[in-house]
């Protein structure tokens, strides 16, 4: 069980509310991520929930359980860090082993449990080595290992593959995600990376400025951003979002377009552009038209290898039943 | 390239025969000691013969037979062992909490701790010998020990704070997810990390507590007196007896010299606080 609630938790450090009072549920054996820009306050969030930060006001609850005043440790929960945090001077066995050792667990137990936990992360070759011998991958592993043995009520992740490279951050990513399938445990996760959230997440938390801007399914939020910075945040690449006559004809003053959702013809269209750079990724290419009269470029995406040299002439259609349309308050009018 | 190669060849050179200038002056003084504690009295103030002498360890045995030598070293051990183990009591706690849980005060503490040892000694003499007197306990281990602990206190805070910095607040956390009470943070994590570092902070203090003679010469007569005082006692009214002098000096400082010498790494780790790691 690890249905986690705040009602009303807020952060001030001095007179600067990280956090302004907020309430967010996450249910028994979800999988939740935060996301936001760096400094959104996502990481406060969740050492509020760890028990790591103060609440200024507002309470937390796990499994109806006020937990609020309640020290770190007792709360049942299991954390992982982005710098890892193993104990240094500890063998893998002995850093997997510790919080069982501090719950005084018989021995027996605690070797059959880190046996069980090595395994499972194909650690077991490396016991008896200390964090300083291994990998980032490998330390990230020992981390998570540290967090299951204690079978805790909920997961509490704070941007576990910041420092990984890239192909290994995939890897993990898939790890991590085949943990929660197979343990049903409550996951939180924090991180700044979009793909992330919406391949691994039941329900997303886009925060900004310490304010919960959306909560739901990554589609939910990709096809429905509630206002521009959702629809801009969620999506690789993001939202374009252009203001001017095209939106006003349809009734907005934003009009955000996803460079999936754009037609693309060297003939008749839209919009009328120059292409600026094109990004070949093999499968897909992006294109960066400038459009006259807009600031920004638009990012077209184009499935397969298209061939548009760079200044040629070209014209961009939404497609009309993808548009999403925002607002003067920068909200999604419906 | 030539004159490049020449010039490194040259500074290879210059350098060392520098260093050994430089450190030759600083243990001339230390090396004239050791050599008079070997002299007889009238022979140590003729200068021609500084090597010229027929070595006696008349000043050694006089030193043990007639001034207590023993008495006055064990005091030395005791107030130097204790001060050191109580300031460490007190400093690990203390650079922990400013390490980990700084408030808005904390660097104004750490300055105002460093600023007490800009203090002139000399301007609390008088209060000290009054108070201390007055309250029973002027001449004692006790008041030795808590002397040297407080004069230490600011330096020793101010090394383990820089210590602990190092260690990264995750693991501390970490620690404090797996069920660490304060003490077992200090204890599990902080004492096995910072070790190298609370080791030389201990080397330096103990250093510091054995070498102090400003107050362990004026706060003792005869109980609590350690090999600073008995340093002291031996300007005899007559004169300087520089032999017997030196002997004294050469058996006080000695222990420390040994001491210093194995462990000049941690001593130099130590004296850079941290800084280079």
């Amino acid at each position: 069980m690890g249905r986690i609630q705040l009602k009303g938790v807020q952060k001030k450090f001095g007179d600067v509310e990280v956090i302004p009072p907020l309430d967010l549920t996450i249910e028994d054996g979800e999988f939740a991520v935060f996301v936001g820009p760096s400094g959104c306050g996502k990481s406060t969030l969740l050492r509020l929930i760890a028990g790591l930060e103060e609440t200024t006001s507002g309470t937390v609850e796990i499994n109806g359980e006020d937990v609020t005043m309640a020290s770190p440790s007792s709360r049942g929960l299991a954390m992982v860090f982005q710098s890892y945090a193993l104990y240094p001077h500890m063998t893998v066995r002995k850093n997997i082993a510790f919080p069982l050792r501090m719950e005084k667990m018989d021995p027996a137990e605690i070797e059959k449990r880190v046996a069980v936990a090595a395994k499972s992360l194909n650690l077991t070759d490396y016991l008896d080595r200390k964090p300083g011998q291994l990998s980032g991958g490998q330390r990230q592993r020992v981390a998570i290992g540290r967090a299951i043995v204690r079978e805790p009520s909920a997961f509490l992740f704070d941007e576990p593959l910041s420092n990984l490279d890239a192909a290994l951050r995939v890897g993990m990513r898939l790890e991590i995600s085949e943990l929660h399938k197979r343990l049903q445990n409550t996951m939180i996760y924090v991180t700044h990376d979009q793909v992330e959230a919406m391949t691994m997440a039941d329900k997303i938390v886009v925060l900004q400025a310490g304010v919960i801007e959306q909560v739901g399914s990554p589609l939910e939020l990709y096809n429905a951003p509630r206002n521009k910075f959702v629809g801009g945040f969620i999506g690789s690449p993001k939202m374009n979002q252009i203001e001017g006559e095209a939106a006003t004809k349809r009734g907005c003053t934003t009009l955000g377009m996803r460079p999936e959702h754009i037609n693309m013809s060297p003939d008749s269209g839209e919009f009328k552009g120059t292409i600026g750079v094109a990004e070949q990724l093999g499968s897909d290419t992006f294109f960066h038209v400038h459009i006259e009269g807009q600031e920004e470029t638009v990012t077209v995406r184009q499935e397969g290898q298209v061939n548009y040299k760079y200044g040629d002439t070209i014209y961009l259609t939404p497609v009309e039943d993808r548009v999403h349309k925002f607002g003067p308050d920068g909200l999604r009018i419906a | 390239m030539a004159i490049v190669a020449q010039q490194s060849k040259l500074s290879q050179i210059i350098w060392p025969v520098l260093a050994w200038i430089v450190a030759l002056l600083f243990f001339f003084p230390i090396f004239w000691m050791i050599l008079t504690s070997f002299k007889t009295d009238a022979d140590a103030v003729k200068p021609e013969f500084l090597f010229r002498f027929t070595p006696t360890l008349e000043n050694y045995t006089n030193m043990t037979d007639n001034y207590d030598y023993w008495r006055f070293a064990t005091n030395s051990i005791i107030t130097s062992v204790s001060a050191t183990l109580f300031t460490l009591f007190v400093a690990v706690p203390c650079a922990y909490a400013m390490a980990f849980n700084p408030s808005r005060g904390t660097k104004d503490i750490l300055m105002w701790m460093l600023s007490t040892k800009m203090l002139p000694a000399a301007a609390v003499l008088y209060p000290m010998i009054f108070l201390t007197k007055s309250l029973g306990v002027y001449d004692t281990k006790f008041l030795i020990v808590m002397v040297l602990s407080l004069i230490n206190l600011p330096i020793a805070i101010w090394m383990l704070f820089t210590y602990f910095k190092d260690i990264p607040k995750d693991i501390i956390e970490a620690g404090q997810m797996d069920g660490l009470t304060t003490w077992g943070e200090v204890k599990e994590i902080l004492v096995p990390l910072a070790w190298g570092g609370i080791a030389s902070t201990a080397l330096l203090i103990f250093i510091f507590c054995w070498n102090e003679a400003y107050w362990t010469v004026r706060l003792t007569t005869t109980e609590a007196a350690t090999l600073s005082k008995l340093i002291e006692g031996n300007r005899a009214p007559e004169g300087l007896f520089f032999g017997r002098l030196s002997a004294v000096s050469t058996a006080a400082v000695g222990p420390i010299i040994v001491l210093g010498w194995f462990s000049q790494k941690q001593l130099v780790q130590g004296l850079t606080f941290g800084a280079v790691k």
